[in-house]
């Protein structure tokens, strides 16, 4: 079987327990997602978490609307995504926009680096141009070093200015999966 | 059943909401949105213009953070059918203290009056169930309409009630529209600070 060439590898990092340690300490209990297997660990964390709040969403865009009445009603939330369902979001985005509320939107890159399958590429590398095309500002994270720091700049600024956000974790950062991976399970 | 037979949509929103008590409502988009603003404007009303198959997710959002109010999301059919999936997400979730309001006639009213699916065989209240309601069903007459809402204040939902109503052309009745002031009213009434 032909092992595709991925340049990335993956990285022994506990990014999601530092975002999960952010999540605390910024009051944020109201976590929807949807599978991903990026964010698979911080999902678990989340769940066992009996002071979050964690809704498994049948899609994204559910999540936009649904942190608008988290606000309404004084918590604060985040959505857990990947890459592949920014396209879902854009319109529900526009409620942000028109009611400025905030939107936190922690984002597992695909189809950008090292990607075996090609049909996650279009919405990969088409997601920061329309997330920035509906207003939402973007982070990056690229290393270890960046994670509990970029999402606390980045929920301070969601919550404190009302607004839609997007940390994007890369696929360098966070490991593209193989071929051979995907085809021996 | 014969349009002049079913129920008036303004009617019904007004007895819904004649004993709201300190319910939190959310509208959907249109025809929902003039109805609730035509039984009375309040602080604790989100009236939704736009945001179309996202109102339940908003109500789901609203009733998890605050556990020990009513909340009640009244939208239309064409709205609710956009976001058929967060059925499911809020069964899941099992928010005790969530209604959802279907006002059903079966057409799109705000962009020419175009068939629904509900008036070519899909059954809301069915899906519901499906999707793991506890309770919900088609309501046609003001008897099973007042039993509704009164289930709506016994904290036993979630509860979908899909309300057969007629067209009618009932004369708009628009609530601010500046969703940023909606949000801040709102959350000034209901948490006393809109910055908190």
């Amino acid at each position: 079987m032909t092992k595709i060439n991925s340049a990335a590898t993956p990285i022994k990092s506990n990014w999601p327990e530092e975002v999960h340690d952010v999540f605390k300490k910024l009051d944020i209990d109201q976590v929807c997602h949807v599978p991903d297997a990026g964010h698979a660990k911080l999902i678990k964390l989340c769940q066992s978490d009996k002071n979050i709040i964690c809704t498994t969403l049948t899609s994204e865009e559910e999540g936009v609307a649904m942190l608008l009445g988290s606000w309404l009603g004084g918590k604060r939330g985040a959505l857990l995504m990947q890459s592949s369902g920014v396209g879902n979001v854009i319109n529900m985005l526009g409620l942000s926009r028109t009611c400025r509320y905030p939107v936190l939107m922690l984002i597992t890159m695909r189809g950008e680096w090292g990607e075996f399958n090609p049909w996650q590429n279009p919405m990969g590398q088409a997601s920061r141009p329309v997330l920035e095309a509906i207003g939402a500002k973007v982070f990056d994270i690229n290393t270890s070093s960046e994670v509990a720091d970029t999402v606390t700049a980045a929920s301070a600024l969601a919550f404190n200015a009302q607004q839609a956000v997007a940390v994007i974790f890369s696929q360098k950062f966070l490991g593209a999966k193989t071929f051979t991976e995907e085809t021996s399970k | 059943m014969a349009e002049n037979k079913k129920l008036s949509r303004r009617d019904v929103v007004a007895n819904l909401l004649k004993n709201r008590q300190d319910a939190l409502i959310v509208t959907g988009l249109g025809g929902t949105c003039w109805d609730v603003t035509a039984a009375g404007d309040s602080p604790l009303n989100f009236p939704m213009w736009g945001g179309m198959g996202g109102s339940s997710m908003v109500g789901l959002g609203l009733s998890l953070a605050q556990p020990s109010r009513t909340t009640l999301v009244i939208t239309g059919d064409g709205e609710m059918l956009m976001g058929l999936g967060s059925l499911a997400t809020i069964s899941a979730m099992k928010p005790k203290n969530l209604s959802i309001v279907v006002i059903d006639n079966e057409h799109y009213g705000e962009t020419g009056m175009q068939k629904t699916h509900t008036g070519m065989g899909t059954d809301i209240a069915e899906i519901g169930r499906a999707a793991g309601f506890p309770y919900a069903e088609i309501i046609y007459n003001n008897i099973d309409l007042n039993k509704f809402s009164a289930r709506i204040h016994l904290s036993e939902g979630p509860i979908l009630g899909v309300i057969k109503v007629s067209i009618a052309e009932d004369p708009l009745v628009m609530p601010p529209k500046d969703g940023a002031y909606l949000k801040d009213r709102f959350r000034d009434a209901l948490l006393g600070d809109p910055n908190q």
